[in-house]
């Protein structure tokens, strides 16, 4: 095995020293319950709304307006099944206008909302770049939408949307905007009121942070149904004893996030450009997915004519490389991605995706050595008999 | 880092190939681990018996316990397009193929084999029961397996003296008793599948059935022939029928009826009492050679006509040119001769090649 470099930041990150440290406490010192009366209980409390005023903050926010849960994707699924059954209940709107290019998370939930409790589902186009325009959700905005779902930030194809100008657009015909930041929290800094969202979900392991913990965030008076149900824990929305040790671990990790990002985004968006540069120059049919400058700094993705995507991985990784592919699939059986057949690749492009994501300890050394190897590699999953 | 040859093992979630990577792993190799997804009907894409979703996390847990990589390789087009495409054509010119062999030969040894190139890969091993001995001059000889009850060197004797050269059987030298006991030692509690005839890609349908749909005219009836020429009866596509079956022919006679051959050409069923069961002679070909020592002048040997066949006394009669298909006189008469089948071509332990039997 060559020595292994690490390129798929967006998939999870390793635990930044000062969150593991931050942590410690909450495992065996401070272990009570948050919700008990006595001293033990009042201990992790004070540690857990520490936690919520510190998440608050650095999302200019309030704290009763944010509610930890077990990563982005229970997150999405609180934000879209909660507020579309509860405007559902409230007002009768039935209608859901999400984007084509949101994660599973959100996509999968809608449509079972749409399949299983009758909701209308809408999906505002997105442009060549995967971008959606706050023109083509007002056109769409009705009195009865429930809920607008569209992602701060795409994983697959690191394209930013201009979430501002949508929040703006909703918050005047009064429909809550909800908008999945797991990646976006990572890289870019957050402000719930400049963007007037009235739900985002983050995921602490896309930056620094445990795997397994998430915020939902929750203007006061959006209208949310508990998915989960049980005691009163956060703010009755999410039953169950909180998990301390992790939320602990997620408000450090945010707050180094958000504090880091600009220096972060300054030392990645080179090797990023230098990066697409290289491969865009170097490879023949080759095509950058996703916005060239409205992308994450650390994220470079790309598709390559008739490659097999996962045979690329493959390569890839038995060079010590580990990236990923938008239609990642450890089970040999590929589909293209639905999100870059949403920009209009044909499927001849979309199944030879390759999403490349720097992080904390990318060198431009690695990324240099990462494009050296590039060409040669498409060229052996391309000479591969018929996929 | 280590300066071992890198291996790669193809793994199916069973013991056999558990414990051939096992063995490599041991024996300092540098191993990584693949599996193949294999094509079957729309609507039961999960249910290739090869490949179920089962097998496939059986693999993964196997080469996690080794601390391996391992990658699931997509080989559904090409397996479409060889191993199903001959089995439809096998069965619409009237002969019975044999699907292992074709998928040995173009999957596992083509498409997975070029991976494992692209990969850096110098071996490829499986968890068959053969052997392989290398000699000095670089020269490979596939041997039967120790446990000759779990010998498969039949299904490895369509692979070329090249592809041979690549390989690596690591439970050759072994019992199945002793891998059962090798896994234990290993602690891999991987699960045995039963041994089945059934072909991976029917997902437990009848073939018959798989058949009638993707090549109808193996379906279509024509009529029963005595062995002298004599109507009686129809029958309801040659793919129904193999060579010496005795029941459900659907003709009545004084004595048992057996299938003696299918005629493609004209569609008929031949059939006809015991006696005329039988053949001392048929012919081989094209000859896949893998022994050194060249075919040049009549040769006694022994030949297995099908997988489970015992092995029968013959002898092999040269082609009168390179390609051609070679004679074969056997001893005794033997009643299953079975064109579409392999005939495989050992001198006691070794394997000098293999033909596909021919119609007559």
């Amino acid at each position: 095995m060559n020595e292994r470099k690490y390129f798929d930041y967006a998939a999870t990150t390793p635990l930044d020293e000062r969150v593991f440290k931050a942590m410690q406490p909450y495992w065996t010192e401070i272990f009570g319950n948050p919700s008990s009366v006595h001293s033990f209980g009042q201990q992790a409390d004070h540690a857990l709304e520490e936690a919520r005023r510190s998440v608050a903050r650095l999302l200019n926010a309030r704290p009763d307006e944010i509610v930890f849960t077990s990563g982005g994707s229970e997150s999405d699924n609180l934000a879209l099944r909660g507020t579309a059954l509860a405007r559902r209940e409230q007002t009768g709107a039935n209608h859901l206008l999400i984007s084509p290019v949101e994660h599973h998370a959100v996509s999968h939930t809608a449509r079972q909302l749409a399949d299983q409790s009758g909701f209308e589902l809408e999906f505002v186009p997105v442009d060549e770049f995967g971008r959606v325009s706050a023109r083509d959700v007002a056109e769409r905005l009705r009195p009865t939408t429930a809920v607008v779902s569209v992602v701060y930030a795409n994983n697959e194809i690191g394209t930013i949307n201009p979430i501002a100008e949508i929040g703006a657009v909703c918050r005047e015909m009064g429909v809550p905007l909800h908008t999945d930041a797991v990646q976006g929290a990572a890289h870019l800094p957050m402000d719930v009121e400049r963007d007037k969202v009235d739900l985002l979900s983050m995921g602490a392991h896309k930056f620094y942070g445990p795997k397994g913990v998430g915020v939902l965030y929750i203007r006061r008076g959006t209208p949310v149904l508990p998915v989960q149900t049980g005691g009163s824990q956060e703010h009755n929305l999410r039953a169950g004893t909180q998990n301390l040790p992790l939320i602990a671990g997620l408000a450090e990790a945010f707050r180094i996030a958000q504090e880091e990002s600009e220096e972060n985004a300054r030392k990645y968006r080179p090797m990023r450009d230098r990066l697409i540069g290289r491969v865009l120059e170097e490879i023949p049919d080759a095509r950058l997915t996703g916005h060239a400058v409205e992308r994450l700094p650390n994220h470079a993705s790309f598709v390559f004519k008739g490659v097999d995507g996962n045979a690329l991985l493959m390569l890839l990784d038995g060079k010590g490389y580990a990236c990923s592919s938008g239609s990642a699939c450890r089970v040999g059986n590929p589909k293209p991605s639905e999100i870059l057949l949403a920009t209009g690749l044909s499927e001849e492009w979309a199944l030879g995706s390759l999403r490349i994501t720097l992080g904390r300890d990318t060198t431009p050394e690695d990324v240099d050595a990462l494009a050296d190897d590039l060409p040669d590699l498409v060229a052996a999953a391309r000479s591969f008999s018929s996929q | 880092m280590s300066n071992m040859p890198k291996v790669v093992v193809a793994m199916s979630g069973g013991v056999d190939s558990s414990v051939a990577a096992a063995l490599l792993v041991e024996q300092g190799y540098s191993v990584t681990g693949m599996m193949l997804r294999l094509w079957s009907e729309d609507g039961c894409e999960d249910a290739n018996r090869c490949c179920t979703p089962d097998a496939m996390a059986q693999a993964r847990k196997m080469a996690g316990q080794l601390g391996i990589p391992f990658y699931v390789i997509d080989a559904k087009q090409t397996f479409r397009q060889t191993v199903v495409q001959a089995f439809l054509d096998g069965y619409t010119a009237g002969v019975t193929p044999n699907p292992c062999i074709t998928c040995n030969r173009q999957v596992r040894w083509g498409l997975l084999w070029e991976r494992a190139k692209a990969l850096g890969a110098e071996y490829m091993a499986t968890g068959h029961y053969a052997r392989l001995e290398r000699a000095e001059d670089g020269q490979v000889s596939l041997l039967r397996a120790l446990d000759k009850h779990k010998d498969q060197s039949y299904v490895l004797s369509g692979l070329s003296r090249e592809q041979l050269a690549h390989s690596m059987f690591p439970l050759g030298g072994y019992t199945k008793p002793e891998v059962r006991e090798l896994a234990q030692r290993f602690n891999l509690s991987a699960a045995e599948r039963p041994d089945s005839q059934d072909l991976c890609f029917l997902a437990g349908q009848d073939y018959r059935d798989f058949l009638r749909r993707h090549a109808p005219e193996t379906h279509r009836p024509g009529l029963i022939r005595s062995v002298q020429g004599e109507v009686l009866g129809e029958h309801q596509g040659l793919a129904n029928y193999t060579i010496g079956q005795r029941k459900g022919l659907g003709v009545t006679a004084s004595r048992p009826l057996y299938v003696i051959q299918k005629k493609a050409v004209t569609n008929e069923l031949i059939v006809g009492y015991e006696e005329d069961l039988g053949s001392r002679c048929f012919m081989a070909g094209p000859m896949n050679w893998i022994a050194a020592k060249p075919l040049l002048e009549p040769m006694e040997l022994q030949v297995k006509i099908r997988y489970k066949a015992p092995l029968a006394e013959a002898v092999l009669f040269p082609p009168e040119q390179e390609g051609e298909p070679a004679r074969v006189e056997t001893r005794h008469p033997l009643r299953d001769i079975t064109p579409g089948q392999l005939a495989v071509f050992y001198q006691d332990e070794r394997v000098l090649g293999s033909g596909l039997i021919l119609s007559t």
